[in-house]
């Protein structure tokens, strides 16, 4: 499972079938519940959510805004925690963890993507990737870098490693976040409206991206309101007011990188 | 994270914005160029007192003869007689804490030379007494033993007689000069010593064979005082009862008996005018660290702006495992290096600063080691206190809500 994202093969040669068939949970949630204050008034964002999440599972979380996916995400992601309920990522019980735990735990388990990427400006495209390896003091400055670059080598984009994100194209900067979100080899890669800012073509290479990873292994979790992009996933989760309205797996998921082969060309740098 | 990739992700948001970094720093700067400045000024004024008073001497003993008494009044100091010749030679010979010594008999004289004349004291003296006050010659020499024992008229004069008997600048040896309308011969030419500490013209001098005043001049037998220098400054506590001992014996004075003299060292004198000069340093030194203090302020401003700048590269930290500490790291490193850079800077300019002034108002300037440690210390202190509050800020933040600040 070490380095699972480090692909060899093209994208155009992932076997159509599921590689890997493990089904160990590493997301577990039981009767989660968030409420916000804000002054009298209490906002519950989340009113009680069952569920699992399995290794290698391909997840979109569905839902219009206000539906508490965000909440959720965020929860999910150990960036905030629950007001009640149990949270359990890969066997660990985040309840009881105090601010600095939670930051520990997001450097070793979870990578994010965001929906405007994220990116620091003004850093180049790889110090970027290696900024998660920076806050994980067992990792030498040599190692950083070769992780760093098999990660932006995994998302297509090694000669652009040192160009800043204002040089890269939106797609280019969701793919550079993405290789952030697997440089440090998460449980899960988290992913809130990842293609939220980007073009038709665009967004399809990045759900190519997380279909490749996935294949690989890695479980991915995304968070989107459109339901073309969800049917890239294998099983989509529908939130509504807090609590989950339909749960599904997807009975044949879109393929992006056969789409992708389908669709008009742009320009020379936007292929993979 | 580690020290070194903190040191390097400093930097370079520090390069980020140079222009607000250097004005940020340059309040440090200055607050620390004037410091060290300050400082220098303080010192260089401290050390120029001190060199004035050793300049007088600091080993420097004076025995006079105490207050006479005449039928219960009180006559001043000095004016007894009691002091001889031969209490000075035994002093001489049987001191060991002594090095050089001399007594010294003291008249004032009308003095005259061609068509100018001038109205001083005449002190007489053994050569030695030029050792006692570290006097330097600028023209000719000091007359010798032998001038003595023959009562010559030989004379050696200060740069004010000189200025008023034969001219600036002249050179005054070997001409006449007439004292009290004895006529003296000019052997030497006294280097100037300016006013010492306490405003009076240690040029304005005529100094002569001991035995020539008193002979010549006075016609008395006992001597004024004795000028005795220790041998090391630390000595002078045991000079000081070596004198006590023998002339209480050669006065027949019981040990329990008060001396019918008095000793006066340069010890206390130096010790006050070293005090005054030390507090004048404090003062120069506490308003310039104002402008430090100031240039601190400067420094919790520009990082209280960038906190808020950065607030989504805070977030994006957190998101990727940043603790709270690394974050509060982050910042204080930043602040830490705009005040120690610019310490080093300031250093810099104060040290450029003390020697402008030194050349430009020709002040005494010292600059210390001391001082510059002392500035960098303070320096690297404000970085800390100031660069505290905004770092706190910034680590306090909530992960979710700096990533979605716009």
């Amino acid at each position: 499972m070490h380095r699972r994202w480090a692909v060899r093969a093209s994208l155009q040669e992932v076997p159509e079938e599921e590689a890997v068939n493990m089904k160990d949970t590493i997301i577990s949630v039981k009767h989660l519940v968030k409420v916000y204050k804000m002054g009298d008034l209490e906002v519950h964002a989340l009113r009680g959510i069952d569920m699992d999440v399995q290794k290698s599972d391909f997840v979109a979380i569905m839902g219009k805004s206000g539906s508490g996916k965000s909440t959720f995400m965020n929860i999910i992601g150990c960036l905030d925690v629950p007001t009640k309920g149990e949270y359990m990522i890969d066997d660990v019980d985040v309840r009881k963890m105090n601010k600095d735990e939670l930051a520990h735990l997001r450097n070793k388990k979870i990578g994010f993507v965001f929906q405007s990427f994220n990116l620091l400006s003004r850093t180049s495209a790889l110090e970027n990737v290696e900024l998660p390896l920076m806050y994980n003091s067992k990792i030498t400055s040599k190692d950083m870098r070769e992780r760093s670059i098999r990660a932006l080598e995994s998302v297509g984009l090694a000669s652009r490693a040192h160009h800043f994100p204002s040089q890269l194209s939106g797609g280019e900067q969701q793919r550079v976040a993405i290789a952030r979100a697997l440089v440090n080899d998460p449980v899960v890669i988290l992913a809130d409206e990842p293609t939220g800012n980007l073009d038709t073509r665009t967004s399809v290479e990045v759900m190519s991206i997380f279909q490749k990873l996935n294949t690989n292994g890695i479980t991915v979790i995304i968070v989107t309101h459109e339901p073309d992009i969800a049917a890239y996933t294998d099983r989509n989760i529908s939130f509504r007011d807090g609590r989950i309205q339909k749960d599904f797996r997807v009975e044949k998921p879109r393929n992006a990188a056969a789409e992708l082969l389908t669709m008009p060309i742009l320009t020379e740098e936007d292929t993979i | 994270m580690k020290l070194k990739n903190q040191l390097k992700a400093a930097l370079r948001s520090l390069a980020k914005n140079k222009m607000r970094t250097f004005l940020t720093m340059l309040g440090i700067i200055i607050g620390v160029g004037s410091v060290i400045a300050m400082l220098a000024i303080g010192q260089g004024s401290k050390e120029s007192i001190q060199k004035q008073i050793a300049g007088l001497g600091t080993n420097l003993l004076t025995v006079f003869p105490s207050a006479s008494m005449t039928g219960g009044v009180r006559l001043e100091a000095g004016s007894s007689i009691k002091l001889t010749i031969d209490d000075y030679k035994s002093l001489s010979s049987r001191c060991p804490a002594i090095m050089y010594s001399t007594p010294t008999v003291r008249t004032s004289g009308q003095l005259i030379a061609g068509s100018q004349n001038w109205r001083t004291s005449v002190w007489g003296v053994y050569p030695d007494y030029f050792n006692i006050r570290n006097l330097d010659l600028e023209k000719g020499a000091v007359f010798t033993m032998m001038d003595d024992r023959t009562a010559s008229k030989v004379c050696v004069i200060g740069q004010t007689v000189n200025k008023y008997l034969f001219g600036e600048g002249q050179d005054p040896t070997g001409r006449m000069i007439r004292i009290n309308k004895i006529p003296f011969q000019v052997v030497g030419l006294i280097v100037t010593k300016g006013q010492n500490a306490f405003g009076q013209d240690q040029d304005d001098i005529v100094i002569a064979p001991f035995n020539t005043v008193q002979v010549r001049m006075l016609t008395v037998q006992n001597i004024q005082s004795i000028m005795a220098s220790a041998t090391t400054e630390k000595m002078i506590p045991e000079a000081t009862d070596e004198i006590t001992q023998v002339l209480k014996e050669r006065h027949r004075l019981g040990p329990s008996e008060d001396p019918d003299f008095t000793i006066r060292t340069q010890a206390d004198i130096a010790s006050t005018a070293t005090a005054t000069a030390g507090i004048l340093t404090a003062l120069l030194a506490s308003i310039a660290s104002i402008s430090l203090l100031v240039g601190g302020i400067g420094i919790m401003n520009i990082m209280l702006v960038s906190v808020t700048e950065r607030t989504r590269e805070i977030g994006i930290r957190m998101g990727v495992g940043a603790r709270g500490r690394d974050v509060l790291l982050q910042f204080l490193i930043e602040a830490l290096m705009i005040s120690l850079i610019g310490g080093f800077l300031g250093a810099g300019l104060g040290i450029a600063a003390s020697g402008i002034i030194a050349k430009l108002m020709s002040w005494p300037v010292t600059i210390t080691i001391q001082s510059i440690v002392l500035s960098f210390l303070f320096s690297t202190a404000i970085g800390i206190f100031f660069g505290w509050y905004p770092a706190r800020k910034a680590a306090s933040l909530n992960p979710i809500d700096a990533l979605r600040y716009e």
